[in-house]
């Protein structure tokens, strides 16, 4: 396989849930389509990092669980080195996990409370690799977490015992300890204060570049974002906005949704921050049940115009970096 | 005029680990019309000391100090004494607008309750008050949704209910604790410009307690950072932005992700915070600290006035221009 060619490509795809809605229901009630991903598309290259950005709501969660078939896609196709995954069976998937995992949002929750880090963190090399001695795996478990910053005095303690910042640290070894070739990392730092999510953000920097891997970073904040990331994807209530490289996305954003968002992020700097214009958005998000016709951005949009009522706007390329899904641009 | 005058306020907890103090000496006054905002990470008691104000105390908690409104002590007073004036004359605007208000209730309910309760008023006096504040915190059609269940309403419009109800007294002090932590960007954009429109048209002090550095640029006054139950810098906002003093000040300005910095690599704090049931005997921040020297880890520093600026006050051993880094620490 070439250096072009992306290691995965994500083609159309759609994740469709059918809900219950409403006051009274009967078996017989219709159930309705709530739409969490409709229709994303993109590429992803060997090494990169692809910011996922967007407010709650937005798919990005569930695109990045239906990458792994946490959460099946109802269509669409997933092609991982040139494999269509949505063609696999359940060995499959189980073959590809092993270069795609995942580190998740609340560092706590995701690990088992009755297992010591050790367990945790050879359970992967157990399911994956059950060829591994004993003695081989520990020696793993420790240099793993020797990289990522917890000392092996620690190795039989249980979860609870770790602080938010060495619980993600946990969480991290346990994903790189296959060597993956893709770590899929939903919200890694939006639990953790500041000074620890600097931490983490430059921890998953260093091992990026160690180990050679791609990343999709996942986050509601472009500020984070913009630290870690390549490409940034920017969604609203399940589909693409706008798709940039990061210097295109931050100095000339073109989608109005992108400006929003850039412009609603506080900067800490007092004379700065006082004399912005805000470019307020009004009312909320819509319901995604009953999402409004053509774009879906355009009832909070400011410059939205009669047509973005019945057309949808096709995420089309504008410019060598940027793709955007507006009718205006 | 000075509002509200809290002197060495401490917040102890009685606990199966020991005594744990959360809060220790913090000192500040609050004037008509300011904004205060109180920063720092979670477990720094930031929000221990505002609830240490307004009586809200777990029951394993005791406060020390003073905390003076029109000459009277909040923390000494009786609790019918302290139910004429919270709620009243201090308001305030918790994290989670689905935890704090009652799911059972309609809005009209729970607003038109405080106004019968502080200002006597009719319900159906109530009411019309309720709508009017309800349409300045910008609900649209109020009118029709003070009759609507919390759970109707989304994360954003539940703020600004919270909001409306705190307002509905005139509070002289509204204390929010951390308003828009739970909301998402573009609706904490809506929340913090609705703050600033309120300030300017009612004249209400505001106490804003955060983690995130960006909201207190652009609403607050003064900034006061809080570390493991201490202030360790208490300044106006310009000049902790722009002259940061104290060494974790510097630091968490250097770990935040920001807009408007070309730079990619963010300046860790490393370590981890403390443990306020076993706090060091000096400094709370010696241990992560890039400029900590032997007498930090023993001594604690006691906040004063900065040499370098008189309105600036920090608690560090070494003034700003002794600082000097320890040595490169290992830690990513």
């Amino acid at each position: 396989m070439s250096d072009h060619s992306p290691i995965l490509s994500v083609r159309n795809m759609k994740v469709h849930f059918q809900v219950s809605v409403g006051d009274t229901q009967w078996p017989w009630t219709p159930k309705k389509l709530l739409k969490a991903v409709d229709g994303v598309s993109f590429d992803l290259f060997a090494g990169e990092t692809l910011g996922i950005v967007g407010e709650s709501g937005c798919g990005k969660s569930t695109l990045s669980r239906a990458i792994l078939n946490l959460i099946p896609a109802t269509s669409g196709e997933i092609v991982w080195m040139g494999n269509d995954l949505r063609q696999g069976d359940a060995r499959a998937w189980h073959r590809v996990r092993r270069d795609i995992q995942m580190i998740f949002q609340d560092p706590l929750a995701s690990l088992n409370p009755r297992m010591t880090v050790a367990q945790i963190i050879a359970e992967p090399l157990k399911t994956h690799r059950p060829e591994l001695s004993a003695a081989t795996v520990m020696e793993r478990v420790r240099a793993i977490m020797r990289r990522v910053g917890l000392t092996e005095q620690q190795i039989n303690r249980y979860p609870h015992e770790f602080s938010g910042g060495q619980c993600q640290r946990i969480g991290i070894a346990r994903a790189l300890i296959l060597e993956p070739k893709l770590v899929i990392c939903d919200e890694p730092v939006s639990a953790l204060d500041v000074s620890i999510q600097a931490q983490i953000i430059n921890l998953l920097k260093e091992l990026q570049q160690e180990m050679g891997l791609a990343l999709i970073f996942i986050a509601h904040d472009l500020a984070v974002v913009k630290h870690i990331s390549d490409r940034i994807l920017v969604m609203y209530l399940g589909r693409e906005m706008e798709l940039a490289s990061k210097p295109a996305l931050y100095a000339d954003p073109r989608h109005p949704y992108t400006h929003a968002l850039l412009s609603a992020i506080p900067v800490p700097d007092p004379i700065r921050e006082r004399a912005k214009v805000m470019q307020l958005l009004t009312g909320d998000l819509p319901s995604p049940i009953n999402p409004p016709s053509g774009c879906v951005f355009r009832t909070r949009c400011p410059r939205a115009v009669e047509t973005c009522a019945s057309e949808v706007p096709p995420l089309h390329r504008v410019s060598v970096d940027t793709q955007c899904a507006c009718l205006l641009v | 005029m000075t509002l509200l005058q809290v002197k060495d306020l401490g917040v102890r907890f009685s606990t199966h680990d020991g005594m744990v103090h959360a809060v220790n000496g913090v000192n500040f006054e609050l004037e008509r019309g300011q904004t205060l905002g109180i920063v720092g990470e979670s477990g720094s008691g930031k929000s221990q000391s505002v609830l240490a104000l307004m009586g809200l105390l777990a029951k394993n908690g005791r406060a020390s100090g003073a905390a003076l409104y029109q000459g009277k002590d909040l923390l000494s007073m009786g609790a019918r004494e302290l139910n004429g004036i919270r709620g009243n004359r201090l308001a305030m605007i918790f994290q989670d607008p689905m935890t704090s208000l009652n799911p059972y209730l309609t809005v009209e309910r729970q607003m038109t309750e405080v106004l019968q309760l502080h200002k006597g008023m009719e319900r159906r006096a109530a009411k019309k008050r309720s709508i009017e504040l309800l349409e300045a915190v910008r609900i649209p059609d109020a009118a029709r949704r003070v009759a609507m269940y919390p759970h109707e309403f989304s994360g954003g419009m539940r703020q600004r209910v919270m909001i409306a109800m705190a307002l509905l007294c005139e509070p002289e002090v509204l204390i929010a604790d951390e308003p828009t932590t739970a909301l998402d960007v573009t609706v904490q954009a809506q929340i913090l410009s609705l703050l600033k429109d309120l300030q300017r048209d009612f004249g209400t002090a505001i106490i804003m307690i955060t983690h995130d550095l960006g909201v207190v640029a652009g609403l607050c006054d003064e900034v006061m950072v809080m570390y493991g139950g201490r202030v360790m810098e208490h300044a106006s906002a310009e000049s902790i932005f722009y002259r940061p003093s104290h060494p974790y000040t510097i630091g968490l300005l250097g770990a935040l992700p920001r807009l408007d910095h070309q730079g990619s690599v963010l300046t860790a704090i490393p370590g981890n915070p403390p443990n306020l049931a076993d706090m060091p005997s000096g400094c709370p921040f010696a241990e992560r600290c890039a400029y900590a020297r032997a007498r930090c880890a023993t001594e604690l520093p006691l906040l004063s006035v900065a040499a370098h600026d008189a309105a600036v006050t920090r608690a560090c051993h070494f003034a700003i221009d002794q600082l000097i880094p320890a040595k490169e620490t290992e830690h990513v």
